[in-house]
Formats: C-alpha cells, structure tokens, sequence
C-alpha cells in the first residue's frame, strides 16, 4: 500500500506520475538521446520520463537548471535551496520541498533552519539574512509582481551582493518552473509499512 | 542573440549599470533562458498547441501576472488566438475552455492542483504528451515572468 505525503518533510518520498511515463522500449531517437541512454545505462526516473514527453524542453531545461542551482560565484550553494524551498512551500510541491531541504540540511550540516520552517512555515525564528532571503522567495513565488522594492532593500541591507541577489531571483524562479512540473504531474508517495 | 537582447533582459529593461553587470556572470543562464523560450514557444513537434497558441497563452499568464510588457510581447504573436490572452475570455469560443482553466489554475493556483485537473483533461482526450507540453509552457512562462519582475526590482533599488 502507498500513501500520499501531505505534510512538508525532509525524508524524500517516491514521485509516482499522474500519467504515463514514455516507455523506453518506444521511445524515439530524440528522446532516448536527452535521455542519454545507452546501453549500460537504463535507469532514468520516472519524472525524467515524464518530461521526455516533450522532450525539446527537456534538453534545455536540465543544463539551465545546473547552471542556476550549481554554477560557482555569487549566492552560496545552501542560499540557493533556501530560495527553492521558498518556492515549493508556496507552491506546496512536498516532493521539492524535501528534495531541497534535504540538501539545505546536508550543506548547513544543521537542520535547524528547514525544522523551523516545516514546524512554523513563514513564522520561522530565522537569522536577519534568512528571513529576508526566504521572505523574497516566498513574495516572489506567491505572484511574479508580490516581491516589493521594500523587500529588496531589505535583501541589500542585510549584505547580499547583486550578484548574490540576481541568483536568489534565479533559483526562486527556477522552483516556480520545477514546481509546476513536479506537483502538477504526479504524487509524493510513501510505502506503508505493515499496513 | 545579444545577451541584453534576450527576451527577460530587454523586457526588464536591464542594459548599463549595477545589474547588468551582474547579470554578464551569468550570461550563460540568460542564454540558456532564451533557449528554453524558444523550446516552449516555438518547439518543432507542437503537438496539440500551434506556436499562435502558445503564445497567447503565454501573454494572458503574463498578463494576470502583472507584467503587461512580456504580454505585449507574446500577444505580437498570438495570430487569431489573441483573444485568449484576455484574461477575462474562457476558451469556450475556441472550444478551448479546459485548457484554458488548466492554465489558469496550474498558473496562478499551483498549491490547489489535484490529480483530478490531469485526469480532467484526460478526460478531455488531452494526450499524456500534450499535458507534458502544456505543463511546461505554463511552467516556463511563470519562470520567466519572475525573472523580468525581480531583475526589475534590482534594477528599481541600484542606486
């Protein structure tokens, strides 16, 4: 039996899709190269074979989304999944939220800051630098035009650069994409143990 | 294409100063943004939404976004669809109305999608492909619409 995961969490659930996968023993000589399948290597996920429905999109969405999650300089690797949770709470796309939160964890070496935000949501007792970097991912996700120049100020007076600030603008928005993609297409699901 | 010529870039407004000089360490996601632009908005296989359609479903996210240039901009090449972008038009006319009520709901109501829409259109003999391609233009189109709104907010507080 599986169970669907409402509740915000950092153990990260399975991802089952609301519909058909492309199949890779049909799959087209397009898909099956942004795949990059070969033949010692099967194993894709059933999200990445969700996408492979269109798969023009696919191919430029994967380096765009490395290149704003992972490329050096500018805002620090764990500031960047603050924005991308930011984005997955509003959006309420658990699958992301526990991804990235999971990573934040893993990068902070602390858990402090996603037990925070899971237990009190926008509430969460936060540094002056996370608040505000959460605050701006949150505005910013909530409508493209929430965010305010009040709430930019406060990301300049808090310390960060502008380049710090045009990555936060990236990965926030990147989440507003992932998100829509992630929990409009399929579930968060748990295997229920003895049940 | 120009960096500053990139579609967030020149509707932003953003060409000399504080930001644009940030914004040049990171060309290659601005590049890169374009790329998937035209991937959602003019793709080789467009399945059940021709490239006018695509685009006036863009301009009316950008429209009930609150970024009336980007919807100006997609509304230039939305052909006989323009109707669409009015947030107001339901789609009936077009025989359109449960796209359209996807796009507005997986838009601007993300957290209330359900298995229920995808089953909907299912439904609707949308195929699984074409839910994919819709999902990602609508996905695309919000990614870019905050790009434009933030890196104008940057450019409303250089000083």
């Amino acid at each position: 039996m599986t169970r669907i995961v409402h509740k915000f969490t950092r153990t990260v659930p399975t991802w089952r899709p609301r519909l058909r996968p492309v199949d890779l023993a049909t799959a087209t000589p397009e898909q099956l190269s942004a795949l990059s399948v070969t033949p010692s290597n099967t194993k894709v996920s059933d999200y990445v074979l969700t996408l492979a429905h269109d798969v023009e999109s696919l191919k430029v969405r994967s380096p765009l989304f490395n290149a704003i999650m992972y490329d050096a300089g500018g805002m620090s690797r764990a500031e960047r999944e603050l924005g991308a949770i930011g984005a997955s709470m509003v959006n309420r796309c658990i699958y992301c939220a526990a991804v990235h939160a999971d990573r934040h964890a893993k990068l902070e070496k602390d858990t402090a800051v996603t037990d925070a935000l899971f237990s009190k949501g926008e509430n969460a007792d936060l540094s002056a630098r996370n608040r505000a970097i959460f605050d701006f991912a949150r505005k910013l996700s909530e409508a493209p035009v929430a965010a305010t120049p009040e709430d930019m100020a406060m990301l300049k007076k808090v310390g960060l650069s502008d380049e710090e600030i045009l990555d936060l603008i990236l990965s926030t928005a990147l989440f507003g994409w992932a998100n829509r993609l992630m929990h409009v297409l399929g579930d968060p699901v748990r295997d229920e143990v003895g049940a | 294409m120009s960096l500053f010529q990139t579609t967030a870039l020149d509707t932003a407004g953003i060409d000399t100063g504080p930001v644009a000089d940030a914004v040049r360490t990171r060309a290659n996601i601005m590049q890169a943004t374009q790329a998937a632009e035209d991937a959602v908005m003019a793709p080789l296989y467009a399945g059940a939404f021709s490239h006018d359609l695509r685009a006036a479903l863009a301009a009316r996210m950008a429209q009930s976004g609150g970024v009336p240039e980007l919807a100006t901009r997609y509304l230039a090449r939305a052909g006989d669809m323009a109707p669409l972008a009015d947030p107001a038009s339901d789609g009936a006319a077009q025989g359109l109305a449960h796209i359209i009520a996807f796009v507005d709901r997986a838009a601007n109501a993300t957290r209330d999608v359900a298995a229920s829409d995808i089953s909907g259109l299912q439904a609707a003999s949308v195929s699984d492909a074409d839910i994919v391609r819709l999902c990602e233009l609508v996905a695309f189109t919000a990614y870019q619409l905050r790009v434009v709104a933030g890196l104008r907010l940057m450019k409303g507080g250089a000083a």
